[in-house]
């Protein structure tokens, strides 16, 4: 098991917390709560150790868009980038709406 | 499968089966009443999994959700599946003995709090033995504290089954409800045919699988209660039936002489099969009456 951790600029407050998915196969568990400051904190524990690279990749094009002062934590059981886009994406739903 | 089923309404109906743990519990509830107890949040999580290598989750496989059901009060314990192969460890097997502990509380308090286990489950999580064998241990006597106030009422909606130790805490239940997708049963196919040899069961035959372990099989032989579609409604409806059934006048597990004459009555030293299985059970039992 391997632990990232990644650091973004944000500025935007996020109405609430949301927790999607879960640590089966090919998927994962994402936790994303809001916090003060002016940046969002990511902490990855995967089971797929030497993907350091990948995770910053699919990371950094997530927060080209998003904004929200948020932690992230994820928790990965051998989820495709693919995967990864979608349950960040549906945290970000499930915390906005 | 009867011919009289309306398959309009299986293809349109809302499948328990492809629910998380997290959705199963919260479908089976009044609107509006269910809270969650150590929920992801609250990040009670197993401490031994990450010293293995392997990632934990934020509820430990294990969703607990008070609220109502039919207007009474109801715990609904949901094991994840998907995790861990739903298996119980220290966290997991806490969180599920504190549930039952509670709802006897209540129960003596005067609230009678039923209790609805969603078992998805291979038994003891292996990476943490034995604690999850003591963890087992501490269900089955949680399970015996609140029937005698309240059902505990499990349910086996597939397709990980329930197997291992919490085959004896289904056991120990009031009422068991279970899919024809759901098997039961106490050593899974692959352990019985690595420990006695492909000719007493092979592991790759899904068709003798479930023609011994599955739903169908269990319900027509008397060993679960209830036997459902995969259909959340129906889940549901069969949960709410139960609760307000209450608790049952001889617990199966109290017919211990009753089972021990029904397996007497059966031949170890032939093959059955399942139907030839079903028929001499019950007319064993027929016998029995008569003698």
């Amino acid at each position: 098991m391997e632990r990232i951790e990644l650091n973004y600029p944000a500025k935007r407050k996020v109405p609430r917390r949301a927790h999607v998915g879960v640590v089966g196969s090919g998927d994962l568990e994402v936790l994303l709560e809001p916090v003060e400051g002016n940046s969002a904190h990511v902490l990855i524990r995967t089971s797929v150790d030497g993907f350091h690279d990948t995770w910053k990749a699919v990371l950094d094009r997530f927060f080209s868009k998003y904004d929200g002062v948020v932690r992230i934590q994820i928790n990965d059981a051998g989820a495709t980038p693919g995967s990864v886009q979608l349950r960040l994406e549906q945290a970000v739903e499930a915390s906005e709406s | 499968m009867s011919a009289a089923r309306d398959d309009v309404a299986f293809i349109n109906r809302r499948s328990f089966i492809e629910l998380h743990a997290r959705e199963r519990a919260s479908t089976l509830f009044d609107v509006g009443t269910a809270r969650e107890l150590l929920g992801p949040f609250d990040r009670v999580e197993s401490p031994w999994l990450p010293l293995q290598g392997v990632t934990p989750q934020s509820d430990d496989g294990c969703v607990v959700m008070k609220g109502k059901i039919a207007g009474r009060a109801v715990v609904v314990v949901a094991l994840e599946g998907a995790f861990q192969g739903g298996s119980l460890g220290e966290v997991s097997g806490a969180k599920l003995t504190a549930a039952l502990d509670l709802a006897r509380a209540d129960s003596e308090q005067g609230i009678p709090t039923a209790a609805v286990m969603l078992l998805e489950t291979g038994g003891v999580r292996l990476q943490e033995a034995n604690l999850g064998l003591a963890a087992i241990a501490e269900i089955m006597a949680s399970i015996l504290g609140l029937r005698r106030y309240a059902p505990v009422i499990s349910v086996v909606a597939g397709t990980v089954g329930c197997f291992g130790g919490m085959s004896l805490a289904a056991g120990l239940s009031s009422y068991i409800v279970m899919t024809r997708e759901a098997r039961l049963g106490l050593n899974g196919p692959e352990v019985i045919e690595q420990e006695s040899g492909i000719d007493e069961f092979d592991s790759s035959d899904r068709s003798l699988i479930w023609a011994i372990n599955g739903g169908e099989q269990r319900h027509a032989m008397g060993l679960a209660d209830v036997l459902v579609d995969d259909d959340s409604e129906q889940i549901g409806g069969a949960i709410r039936q139960l609760i307000e059934q209450g608790v049952p006048t001889q617990h199966r597990s109290s017919q211990a002489a009753f089972y021990r004459e029904r397996i007497r009555a059966l031949d170890p030293s032939r093959q059955f099969d399942p139907k030839d299985l079903r028929a001499t059970w019950h007319a064993g039992v027929l016998a029995e009456a008569g003698k």
